[in-house]
């Protein structure tokens, strides 16, 4: 954990950019999502300030998920891809020395989860899970394998396309963010009630990861990009401005 | 046509899924080892100043029905008010941890400090709180909210202050069982319905 000062409020969330918390083709949001609205307010500290996480907490393999089940024995079975990419805020400012977090399913689209009991096999040499912090330019990279679609009880016959869950932090508590990048070209990501909770097309396309042959290493690994942005700080010089001013 | 603006769009939430332990408590979902160091697992170390005490509870979704795979981060300040980093915390608080529901009963439970009075940003204290994250399968953006404290002074919590309808108050406040021992227990919908926030 390192310093915290004050940068000042967060800039509200705009909940258009964001899924619904209610939406019944997602059947389970149906009986999880809060029916009262939401109570907004200005950030306070709590919100403001968040957990840091040092660099040396982390091993060299954290970010490789090709290899950090084995401890670097045996690589996993699949198609080798390099997952990158930045994390800047609303401000466009990069964010340095951020903790993400990624799990995803293995090639056959089956998870080692003690909830998971789809059939495709778990591959021995393969955990999913992986974590990295971003560094000064707020770019970070995860070599891995590309996840397998996978069936999911909802509506008769539902397929997730494939999809890396991503956890950031951001600097404050209120920046925290999951979400999912799926991959350029996938027939799936239109008919994915779960994609598809994203109601603003433009918002849906920035979870959707270009390939990106120019990271991609020949005979060697695939790549895809995946920039995020965290809520910015609301920025004023009248911030310290006198009541009724 | 006007300028354009130099700022971005937050990038969209997604629900953390059923398999969110994975990635954020691996030991959980029975992947112990995978690395050296688990982050989450406490929120203070030994020999931290104050009361340690703990919260349990569950979280029901809108038929009554306990979450079992509800994931729950909090955060908070240390005894003095103080979030860590700041000057003057406790070096042995770090004030974050996350919470998993119990795969059988859906109890969740946190052993921590009790915070104390956090100052605001111009003046005023916020009563002692501890702010939550929760995501789970179903919850499409995590839902922010926050456990105050039934033996704590909340009448001039600036926060609490803004909600309109007090009885809804209550659905903030850990109510004390025993000595240093509290119960939160979160609707996300229906009769009692916890209050979320969006700050
Ligand atoms: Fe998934």
């Amino acid at each position: 954990m390192t310093a915290t000062r004050d940068l000042g409020p967060l800039i509200p969330r705009n909940r258009d950019a964001h899924p619904p918390a209610y939406d019944p083709d997602y059947k389970t949001s149906v009986f999880r999502s809060p029916h009262l609205p939401l109570i907004s307010m200005e950030s306070t500290p709590s919100e403001e300030t968040g957990p840091r996480f040092g660099h040396a907490r982390l091993g060299p393999l954290d970010n490789n998920l090709i290899l950090n089940w084995t401890k670097g024995a045996a690589p996993a079975v699949g198609e080798r891809i390099l997952m990158h990419g930045r994390v800047l805020d609303e401000n466009a400012r990069p964010v340095p020395d951020t903790l993400i977090e990624i799990w995803q399913a293995n090639a056959g689209g089956r998870y080692r989860h003690i909830k998971d009991t789809y059939f495709a096999p778990l591959d021995p040499n393969f955990g999913g899970c992986g974590r990295t912090i971003t560094d000064e330019n707020g770019c970070y990279e995860f070599l891995t394998i590309r996840p397998g679609a996978y069936p999911w009880p909802n509506r008769g016959n539902e397929w997730r396309p494939m999809h890396v869950h991503v956890s950031v932090f951001g600097h404050s508590f209120g920046q925290r963010l999951i979400t999912q990048m799926y991959f350029e070209g996938d027939p799936l990501i239109a008919r994915c009630p779960i994609a598809n909770t994203v109601k603003d097309r433009g918002q849906l396309d920035r979870l959707v990861a270009p390939l990106d042959l120019g990271r991609a290493r020949p005979m060697d690994f695939l790549a895809y990009k995946f920039d995020i942005v965290l809520r910015g700080r609301r920025q004023t010089m009248f911030e310290n401005k006198l009541e009724g001013m | 046509m006007v300028q354009k603006l130099d700022t971005l769009t937050e990038t969209p939430s997604q629900t953390a899924g059923p398999y969110v332990h994975i990635g954020t408590a691996p030991t959980y979902a029975g992947l112990g080892g995978i690395y050296e160091h688990e982050i989450g697992q406490t929120t203070y170390q030994d020999g931290a100043e104050g009361e340690v005490i703990e919260i349990t509870g569950t979280v029901t979704d809108g038929t009554g029905w306990v979450l079992r795979d509800a994931v729950i981060e909090v955060w908070q300040a240390d005894a003095s008010g103080r979030f860590a980093g700041q000057e003057g915390a406790d070096p042995k608080v770090t004030g974050w941890a996350r919470v998993c529901a119990d795969p059988e009963s859906g109890e969740w439970r946190l052993g921590t400090i009790k915070p104390g009075p956090v100052p605001m940003r111009g003046g005023g204290w916020q009563a002692p709180h501890i702010v939550l994250w929760i995501v789970a399968r179903g919850i499409n953006t995590g839902l922010q909210s926050r456990i105050y404290f039934e033996d704590e002074a909340n009448g001039d919590d600036p926060v609490l202050a803004r909600i309109e309808q007090r009885p809804r108050v209550d659905t903030l406040i850990a109510k004390k069982t025993g000595d240093g021992r509290y119960r939160f227990d979160i609707r996300l919908q229906g009769a009692g319905e916890t209050v979320f926030f969006d700050m």
